[in-house]
């Protein structure tokens, strides 16, 4: 088993300067390690911090003490210490985000928010996602910035799928979906999975969550665990 | 990852009186990244930026610019003409306000075909076609290439400027808020326009904007000015999502969600 993601004592805390400095401490001593096929699931009350790991994953927060290696182009790479080329590189070709929230770019259609982060930008791939998604065709052409949150989180999703990066990071990838939409993001990441993709996610919902993960990793709130 | 810089800074310093307008400024910037400079107004961005241009001196500092064939060169230290002609052609300077690069009495085409024959071009059938080519690419109806930019709207005088800037493919664009003073839907499509031909013809550029939303949609780093220091730098995202400095914190928070 190839190891994808390893996570060796990280550390975060936020330091709200505007509050008279106060310290928020979120995560201590996180250690965690992915292989290829695998899915874990982070899991724990709301407020816990699995946001804030996940987004720490994807080097989005920064990391106050130690490592996040990812396998990058055959090398394991730290990106909680690389420079920010490399991170902008390794989030090119490696590692996929899916947020919960499109930010959508004005005026760029649905379409070609889809193709711009497919590999070789093809807009028939974009398409083809696009439609195993539920977003028919005569939203292709128009900006998501009207589309419903469930229509935007499927755009996001398609976008997210495209780029076939070997780690994703999912964050409550079928939240705003109906049933049938959330049955056909769990066949895509069990797609994934066989074809080697290392994921972390967060699930709420628990049979979604039952049917993806191989494992949890559970992120306690900090002042429970102390 | 060894690549080298195309642009790299070091301890640039500069006062006006006793006012810091640079404080011991560091930059880098490599090929085909966009960097972006913010904060508020009178933090040094814009003074920066024309420092890195050579269109302004440091008080101390140097700026070195790596050309084509690779040779390094002092910007401050280079001959005027020598300075003029990579302005003209290697470089590109997009001003905020679109009449200080624009010649307001000469046609549309010939505002864009001027930096081609100014870079040595002289067929003006290709020079013609070129201009053609470049209107169109910035969206501005072909049709229109005989017309004086005097009879253009403020968002169409913005990206005639950015067609007569890139007609001759630079490297390196300096933009000084190219988006400012425009109306939000004449920006957005601007914001497209930039961000699609950046990644397209792969070009460095050094963005100063005070709008961070901005920032976020076009750079891939950012650098955070205040009183002529850069206070924090990194990924843009990193830095507007998870901001370290107590200024950066302030500027985050203070912008309305629309």
């Amino acid at each position: 088993m190839i190891p994808m993601l390893q996570v060796d004592s990280l550390e975060k805390q936020f330091t709200l300067h505007l509050r008279g400095g106060l310290s928020l401490p979120v995560l201590h001593g996180v250690n965690l390690t992915v292989h290829a096929g695998e899915c874990v699931a982070l899991s724990g009350p709301s407020g816990a911090g699995k946001s804030t790991l996940l987004r720490s994953l994807y080097a989005n927060y920064r990391a106050d003490a130690g490592r996040i290696l990812i396998r990058h182009e055959g090398e394991m790479v730290d990106i909680a210490a690389a420079p920010p080329r490399t991170v902008v590189q390794v989030r090119a070709k490696t590692l996929g985000y899916v947020s919960q929230f499109l930010r959508v770019v004005p005026r760029v259609s649905a379409l070609d928010i889809v193709a711009e982060a497919a590999p070789d930008r093809s807009q028939e791939k974009a398409a083809a996602l696009l439609h195993r998604l539920n977003i028919p065709t005569r939203l292709h052409a128009l900006p998501p910035a009207t589309f419903s949150g469930g229509e935007q989180q499927r755009v996001n999703l398609a976008r997210g799928f495209i780029g076939g990066h070997p780690i994703l990071l999912l964050d409550e990838p079928t939240a705003s979906l109906d049933a049938a939409n959330a049955d056909i993001v769990i066949a895509m990441i069990t797609e994934a999975k066989a074809r080697g993709v290392a994921i972390v996610g967060i699930f709420h919902d628990a049979e979604v969550r039952n049917r993806v993960a191989d494992r949890l990793l559970h992120v306690a709130p900090l002042q429970d665990a102390a | 990852m060894t690549e080298e810089t195309l642009l790299s800074a070091r301890g640039l310093s500069l006062h006006f009186g006793k006012v810091p307008a640079l404080v011991n400024v560091d930059a880098d910037l490599w090929p085909g990244e966009v960097l972006a400079v913010v904060g508020e107004s009178g933090s040094g961005k814009t003074t920066l930026l024309n420092v890195l241009s050579g269109r302004m001196r440091a008080d101390s500092g140097v700026t070195w610019y790596r050309d084509p064939q690779s040779r390094l060169h002092d910007v401050h230290a280079m001959p005027a003409p020598a300075l003029r002609a990579l302005h003209r052609s290697d470089w590109g300077f997009v001003h905020q306000n679109p009449r200080d690069n624009l010649r307001m009495s000469v046609s549309a085409g010939g505002n864009v075909g001027e930096r081609l024959m100014a870079a040595g071009n002289r067929h003006y059938g290709n020079i013609r076609e070129a201009a053609i080519d470049w209107l169109a690419q910035v969206e501005i109806d072909p049709a229109r290439v005989d017309d004086m930019p005097r009879t253009f709207s403020g968002g169409m005088l913005q990206r005639l400027q950015i067609a007569r800037t890139l007609v001759t493919h630079p490297r390196l664009v300096f933009m000084d808020e190219p988006t400012g003073g425009l109306d939000v839907s004449v920006q957005a499509r601007l914001l497209d326009l930039i961000r699609s031909l950046v990644a397209r013809l792969n070009i460095a550029v050094v963005l100063v904007t005070h709008d961070l939303a901005v920032a976020r949609l076009l750079a891939h780093r950012i650098m955070v000015m205040q009183r002529g220091e850069v206070v924090e730098t990194g990924l843009t995202d990193q830095v507007l999502d998870d901001p370290q400095h107590a200024y950066t914190q302030l500027l985050v928070s203070s912008v309305l969600q629309a």
